[in-house]
Formats: structure tokens, sequence, C-alpha cells
């Protein structure tokens, strides 16, 4: 196995339309067998980059390379390629919801291998089965719970046992218990299958219970990076602030505005 | 600024034009896209059969009560009309004629247009805002050839199906009005249909009319739902677009079509 870090991210940037620049100059590695966290604020550029590292979008300069292949100058069929050997839990779960969770599970067995029916059942029902949902293998999405989802969906991004697999916000809008659930989870599957991860989350307490490196954005720069016990200990105080979920810090409480004073029309009283 | 000036409405003018040219520019590409890709939905005979059940075999109810009260009231109307002049054998060739050749594969297509394009639009378009098309992207699998081909195709071959289903269903609704309630003479009714409607003129061309229409109906369910923004406004504009625009198409077609098959059979 080479040393050579799995992702490796150059003097990136990036943005949707020439005025509005989402990432500066980002420089980033991801080691094989290590489960990275990218953390931030909202609209930071984390999933931005995560977008960068799928293939989604090309940056403008510097170079973003998945297993030594530059993303950015891939073809269709080069960038199929490479994405069948990753795996990325959405936001929302974005399962099929025209199919059963067994169906969900067997997509990419289906479309990609010439598998007989017989194993791909099998295979299935060892995924679900990690995920303690082999007893909802005949149920609708509609008829699973948020956290039930998200367990779904992470066994559909690791059905082909990828490389690499991508979770953004995997905790997002989940319970206690079902947070606790997914984080072991990520670390479990990422281990048990010599994986690479990268987790895109601002949930602080959890991520840092299982990644092994973090690095942290704002306003589409890495401001700071460190494992997850440097991170919990740094005096910066954008860490700080983001550790501790400080309500005020480098990342301003109030939005750009005008005098407060002049707005409500109280400067000549000053 | 909130001009209001002749400028103003130039410009205005002007950016609705060009965006239009760019919408019609795109659905071009994006129809060759479906076209290359429709490959797996010839490998996979299963995906287009499913949609045939969900864009047809769903529609077969709206489509064959209407169909039969569109015949019962031509029989009401054509009755009417031509005992007048003594002619109420004609009924049989009055209905079958306007249901062959026009109103079958019209009012077909604008029911299928409502019922089935609107679903169309609707499932694709909620697809991308749920981030599906995308998590197949990443799958890669080709949305286009997995998620659109096959609604495409299941579309189109539903279409001519349906057509002939409400003619026949409104022949069906004509003949209770006609013979079993008002008494038109049922032999008459039947044989002057027979040797009136011409199988190239009139039931074939009803047939092309209504693939034609199917076409066009289901290139603008896809693309309105491939094209939606990913929010619950954008689904629910692209499923209306979908109805208007694609009825507007079936009857703009309808005009050049007919005009074409007149002076192609010299009627």
């Amino acid at each position: 196995m080479t040393d050579a870090p799995l992702v490796a991210i150059r003097n990136c940037n990036f943005g949707y339309t020439p005025a509005r620049r989402i990432l500066h100059d980002v420089d980033l590695v991801v080691p094989r067998g290590k489960v990275v966290a990218l953390m931030g604020g909202s609209g930071c550029g984390k999933t931005t980059l995560l977008r960068l590292i799928g293939g989604q979008a090309r940056a403008q300069t510097g170079s973003v390379e998945v297993a030594g292949e530059n993303m950015g100058t891939l073809d269709a069929d080069g960038l199929y390629r490479m994405r069948r050997r990753m795996g990325m839990l959405f936001q929302g779960g974005a399962l099929f919801t025209d199919m059963t969770v067994f169906e969900n599970i067997a997509f990419q067995m289906r479309e990609h291998t010439d598998l007989p029916e017989d194993a791909i059942r099998d295979l299935v029902l060892l995924k679900l089965h990690a995920v303690g949902l082999r007893g909802a293998a005949n149920l609708m999405p509609s008829e699973l719970s948020g956290g039930m989802a998200r367990r779904v969906a992470l066994a559909r991004a690791v059905a082909l046992d990828p490389m690499l697999v991508m979770y953004d916000e995997p905790f997002a809008g989940l319970d206690p218990i079902s947070l606790g659930v997914i984080g072991q989870l990520i670390r479990r599957s990422n281990d048990a299958l010599g994986a690479t991860s990268i987790v895109v989350t601002h949930d602080v307490q959890e991520s840092l219970k299982i990644v092994d490196y973090v690095y942290l954005m704002a306003d589409g720069r890495i401001v700071a990076e460190g494992t997850a016990e440097e991170m919990r200990e740094s005096d910066v105080p954008m860490v700080r602030q983001f550790v501790q979920g400080e309500v005020d810090g480098p990342v301003g409480f109030h939005y750009p505005a005008p005098d407060y004073r002049a707005d409500l029309g109280l400067a000549a009283d000053a | 600024m909130n001009g209001s000036g002749p400028f103003d409405l130039v410009a205005r003018v002007g950016a609705w034009a060009i965006d239009a040219v760019r919408r019609i520019g795109a659905a071009t590409l994006f129809m060759l896209r479906v076209l290359f890709a429709s490959g797996t939905s010839i490998a996979r005979p299963a995906l287009t059969v499913r949609e045939v059940y969900f864009a047809g075999a769903l529609s077969l109810v709206i489509i064959m009560v209407s169909g039969l009260f569109v015949g019962m009231v031509l029989g009401l109307q054509g009755y009417d009309t031509l005992q007048t002049y003594g002619s109420e054998e004609k009924l049989g060739v009055l209905v079958a004629l306007s249901l062959v050749r026009e109103l079958g594969p019209v009012v077909a297509a604008l029911l299928f247009a409502s019922r089935a394009g609107s679903a169309i639009t609707a499932e694709i378009g909620l697809m991308k805002a749920t981030d599906q098309i995308v998590a197949m992207e990443m799958m890669a699998v080709d949305p286009v050839a997995r998620v659109v081909a096959p609604r495409f195709w299941g579309a189109v071959l539903s279409m001519p199906l349906l057509a002939a289903l409400f003619s026949a269903l409104g022949i069906f609704g004509a003949y209770v009005v006609g013979v079993r309630l008002l008494g038109v003479d049922d032999g008459a009714f039947w044989s002057q249909m027979q040797a009136a409607v011409d199988f190239r003129q009139d039931i074939l061309n009803g047939v092309v009319k209504s693939i034609v229409f199917g076409i066009g109906i289901a290139a603008v369910a896809t693309f309105e739902g491939f094209d939606a923004p990913p929010t619950a406004e954008g689904v629910s504009r692209a499923t209306t677009r979908t109805v208007v625009h694609s009825s507007l198409l079936v009857l703009a077609l309808d005009l050049v079509l007919t005009g074409f098959m007149m002076q192609m059979w010299g009627d």
C-alpha cells in the first residue's frame, strides 16, 4: 500500500460565479485509512469541497487529486470510473423513494456488477445487518425515521466497498441516540472496509469522538487543522469559538450592518 | 431602477426572447442526450414497461371515461344537426371521422399531458430537489439513461394506445346515444362508418398524430422536470409549465400535421 495520501487538494480556488468565490487557496490532504473531518459553520465551503472531490464541480485553479487522478481533468467516463470507487452519504439521505430499502442498497450492485441475484441478496442483507436494519429490508423510505433513513443511506454508500466514503452532514437533525449510532457506524465501517472517510459536519462533539484529523474551515479557507485532541485544547480563538460553541468571537454574531443608532434615527441625539 | 419607458419594455421583451431561445436550445440538447442514452431502455425493457404502466395504465380511467362522454355528446349534437337534413344515419360517419382524425388524438393528448406529463415532471423534479439525481450521478449511473429515457419512451408508447382507446370508447358512447337511445338504424350506423372511414387517410393519420403528440408531451415533461430548480416552488412552476406548454404544443402540432396530411393525401 502506498503512503501517498488518497486525497490531495493543492492551492484550490473555486466559485460558482466569477464574482463570488467560495474556496480560497485550499490545501488539504486525506491520508489513506483515516477518518478526516471538514468542520466549519454553514456556508463556509465544506460541501463545495466535497463536490470538487466527487468531480461534480471543477476547481478554477489548483488541483484536486483522488488516488493520483486529477478530478478536474477527467472526462465523463473517467469520472464515472472514479465514482465507482467512491461512496457518498447525502445530507438528506437521498434514498430513491420509489424503491424499497433492499432495492436502494442493491441498486449499485445491479448497475455495476454481474452478480447473481442470490449473491446480491446476501450482500444487501450483510450491509443492512451491519447498520442494524436487516428487518427493515422491505420497507419504503417513507416508512423510515430520520435516523433509520441515515443508516440505510450509510449502508448504500458503502454497498460496493468503496476506497473513499464522503459523508455530507451525517449528524444533521438526528436525536442523541441516532447521533452516537451513526458516528460509530462511520468509524466501524471505515476500519472494517479499510476505506478512507471524509466527514463534512458542524457537529463538533460527535465528530471529535470518531475522527483522526480535523480541518476547520471559515469563509472558504482552512483556518486550523489538527487531531481531535489538538482541536479540543487549541487556544486559537477561531477554533475555541467553534469547539466551545461561543456566540461571539472571530465569527461575529451580527451580520455586517450600518451603525445601529444611526439606523434607528438616533445619531443626531448622540 | 423601476423604469416603465419604451426602452424598458424593449429590454424586457428582449430578455424574454433570449431566455426563450436559450430554453429551446437547452431542450434540444437535452433531447439529443435522451436519444443517445436510450440504449438502457432497449437493453432493459422492464424499465420502460414499468413507465408504460405508470404513464399509460394509470391514465386509463380518465381517458376511457372522457372518451365515453365525448362520444355521447357527439352523438347527441350530431343527431340533432343531422336529423334536420334527414341524414341521421350518417351519425356513425360523423362521430368516427371526428374522433379518429381529430378528437381522439387531440383530447387524449391534452388529458395525457395533464395526468401523466405533470406526474413525470413532478417526479423527476422532486428527485432532483431531494438529491436523488445527484446521488445517482455519484454512483456512476447516468440519470438521463436510468430515469429520463425510460419515462420518455414509456410516455411515447402509451400515447397512441390511449388515443385509440379514447376513439373506441367515443364511438361506443355515440352508438349508445344514437342507436340505443335516439333510434338511429343500427346497420346504417356501422355500415356507413365502415364505408367512409379510410385506413390510411383517417386511422393511420390519427395514429401518426398521437405518436407525434406523445413525443412532444414526453419531451416537454422530462425536460421541465430535469431543468426544474430544486425547490418546492421550482417543481411547482415546472409542473404548471409542462401542462401549459405541452397542451399548446399539441394544438400547434395538430394544425401543422393536419395541414401536412391534407396536402399529402389531397384531401
